[in-house]
């Protein structure tokens, strides 16, 4: 069982592709969970415009996210648009859909903070002479940040598990050079040692998470 | 003729890690007695209350309720707490049940009624705190003295033999505190025994039989309202009286 | 033929989708039925978890943390590969089918756990006295009194759980299962024309959509007013 799954010669022979793997993983990581941020503001922002024709657009856009599963995103970008003559290789097609998708996620976090603080702090902020965009920026945003902290963390620990699609349109991070790992050495020891990896370095998130969501849930009574 | 105690509490101890909140209370009372206790917030009223009924372990002590030893491991700690009824501060009510169905929980539950059983009993329970009509409302749709009528109801509904009320009106409107003594009145007048713990001085004055003292995890003093209110025999209940009647 | 003719020849082909919509409906009643699979057992897994957790046993809650904590660490990709490739490596050589719905479920069962446990911690301490207070046993108080209100508070993290992992069936086209996914991608590549994963798209929003609806419904419904 330990030669299968916990082989040492395969581990040294593997590490450096591995190696190579987390790196980009989290270079991946560097770049997608910014881009996500970045969507998830504009929608949230778009949001707070509580014009029925920006509100329904909105809405039917986050919600055909949230409904469609990121890896057909990822398919459709870079297996369907060479038909159309565009060809954007694995990263950007990533990147792309990922800003999409995680964006979606992002904004409905966004907006629910941006709800959660109360209207008095618009008019305190508005009856001090400041502009409509600055109060949202200096005192809005900051408290909605806050309170919805917990939900944005978790988004995130799911964007960076979700970078492990990359490995699906040939980007190498760790699942990837794992899988190729793997399939020269006929055992199944890097792919063990890439699931101890993501779990070393996310359990320290998920530990803090569920406190953070415990608290959350408590407070909501 | 001799006495019978209803409950009678000795020598409780209770630790919360290092702190030492009782520190060796004894405390009988008889069948249909009505004690007031009263003391300093954190002097361990609320904690002895808890102790009676056993939602605190006291670390050290015995406590017997209607001939029940309440801290023997043979007792049957659910079937002994039906005798002994609770009314919390915070009224505690189920919010996701009707004020019937907070009544009717224990008594279909523990007290094995059919459902019709339960329901009529609990009417009845609910027309005795005046809230006949309130039977289908739900926590949310009642005043804060409706909800604690409620939980005195859902207490008395189980026929106990002793009520313990832990500072019953304490998080009420001062508005709304007059309904829920009026109840308590009427529970004393029908005979119920009632151990209160309470800042209401006036209601301990005209409806208590005894007052006891209690600080810092002990029992200070103790004797008729008139005596404890009008000529303590302690400074230190010299001085909390001082301070109650100030405000 | 002007580009627009062009565009939709090549990504909404009329005889290409045709040919391969039975592929693609067959595909969409692989996903529906991985898809309750999923949610029935990592629902009800979570749940017993949960429960377990309520008896307080020191090292059995240990585990549970354990276990759970490690499926909400891994990708649910990492863990479908990890079974599909790397369990025949000692013995038992699970289908792609078994792989996802394995992989899946327990991905569910870590998170919903998380969610109902919370959702049991949060109720306040009165309660329980309040029912303990009248004589209610452990086990009658948390199944009368503090489940029924738990549930109502974790219904919406659980449904925006439970789709976004329920979506991750799209993942057991790695493993070769013959969900929407699966059979759009071999048709693309049989045809060589897009279409077929248009129609494969197409059919993710039939059947995810209405779910994302019916979910923010739920949601401003079971809100906890405040």
């Amino acid at each position: 069982m330990i030669q299968t799954f916990f082989n040492l010669d395969i581990m040294m022979a593997a590490w450096p592709i591995v190696l190579s793997g987390l790196k980009n993983t989290i270079l991946l990581s560097l770049i997608v969970v910014p881009l996500g941020l970045l969507g998830g503001l504009i929608l949230a922002l778009l949001a707070s415009i509580k014009h029925p024709l920006v509100r329904w657009p909105l809405m039917a856009w986050v919600d055909f996210f949230r409904a469609f599963p990121p890896l057909v995103l990822l398919i459709l970008l870079f297996a369907g648009l060479p038909f159309a003559g565009l060809e954007l290789g694995g990263f950007a097609c990533v990147a792309i859909a990922f800003f999409l998708n995680t964006g979606s996620y992002y904004g409905e976090i966004f907006r629910a903070g941006i709800e959660s603080v109360p209207n008095g702090q618009v008019e305190a902020a508005r009856s001090t002479g400041l502009s409509r965009l600055q109060a949202m920026r200096y005192v809005v945003l900051p408290q909605a940040v806050r309170n919805v902290l917990p939900d944005l963390l978790s988004n995130t620990l799911e964007v960076v598990k979700l970078t492990s699609l990359g490995s699906v349109v040939a980007v190498p991070e760790l699942l990837y050079e794992a899988r190729q790992a793997q399939s020269i050495t006929y055992n199944p020891t890097p792919i063990v040692m890439a699931a101890v990896i993501y779990f070393l370095i996310l359990w320290p998130l998920v530990r803090l998470l569920s406190r953070l969501e415990n608290r959350a849930l408590a407070g909501r009574r | 003729m001799t006495q019978k105690h209803i409950v009678e509490a000795r020598g409780i101890h209770k630790h919360f890690g290092a702190l030492h909140v009782l520190k060796g209370v004894d405390l009988k009372v008889d069948e249909r007695e009505l004690v007031f206790v009263i003391g300093p917030s954190g002097s361990g009223k609320s904690t002895l209350l808890r102790c009676l009924n056993r939602l605190e372990e006291p670390s050290s002590g015995s406590v017997v309720v209607d001939g029940i030893d309440m801290l023997s491991p043979k007792t049957d700690i659910n079937h002994a707490r039906q005798r002994i009824g609770m009314v919390f501060q915070s009224f505690n009510l189920y919010p996701h049940m009707t004020a019937l169905g907070n009544v009717t929980l224990a008594l279909r539950k523990v007290a094995g009624k059919s459902r019709a059983e339960a329901d009529a009993l609990a009417r009845a329970a609910l027309d005795r705190v005046g809230l006949a009509d309130r039977a289908d409302h739900t926590p949310g749709q009642l005043s804060g003295g409706q909800q604690q009528r409620v939980a005195i109801a859902r207490s008395i509904a189980l026929e106990p033999r002793v009520m313990l009320f832990d500072e019953p009106t304490s998080a009420l409107d001062p508005e709304l505190v007059g309904s829920v003594l009026e109840v308590m009145r009427g529970l004393r007048e029908s005979g119920m025994t009632m151990i209160v713990v309470s800042h209401e001085m006036g209601f301990a004055r005209n409806a208590a039989d005894r007052v006891v003292f209690m600080d810092d995890g002990l029992i200070v003093e103790q004797g008729p309202p008139a005596s404890i209110f009008e000529n303590p025999a302690h400074e230190r209940t010299r001085a909390f009286i001082g301070q109650i009647q100030r405000h | 033929m002007n580009r627009w003719d062009k565009f939709t020849e090549t990504f909404f082909n009329a005889k290409v989708m045709e040919k391969y919509l039975p592929d693609i409906l067959s595909g969409m009643v692989v996903t529906i039925e991985l898809a309750l699979l999923i949610v029935v057992t990592g629902l009800a897994a979570g749940l017993a978890l949960a429960l377990l957790r309520a008896l307080a046993i020191r090292p059995l809650n240990w585990l549970i943390i354990f276990i759970v904590d490690l499926f909400r660490s891994l990708p649910p990709l990492v863990v479908i590969v990890l079974i599909y490739f790397g369990l025949p490596y000692a013995g038992p050589a699970p289908s792609g089918f078994v792989s996802t719905w394995l992989s899946l479920a327990f991905v569910l069962m870590a998170f919903s756990e998380e969610i109902f446990w919370a959702g049991i911690t949060s109720i306040p301490k009165g309660q329980w006295e309040a029912s303990r207070s009248t004589g209610l046993s452990f086990s009658q108080t948390l199944f009368n009194v503090v489940l029924p209100q738990a549930f109502r508070l974790t219904i919406p993290p659980l449904t925006n759980r439970t789709i976004a992992i329920t979506k991750g069936t799209a993942l057991g086209t790695v493993v070769a299962v013959t969900e929407i996914l699966g059979q759009a991608s071999s048709a693309m590549s049989n045809s060589y024309n897009p279409s077929p994963l248009m129609m494969g798209a197409a059919a993710y929003i039939v059947l995810f959509f209405p779910v994302v609806v019916a979910a923010r419904w739920i949601e401003s419904k079971f809100a906890w007013k405040r």
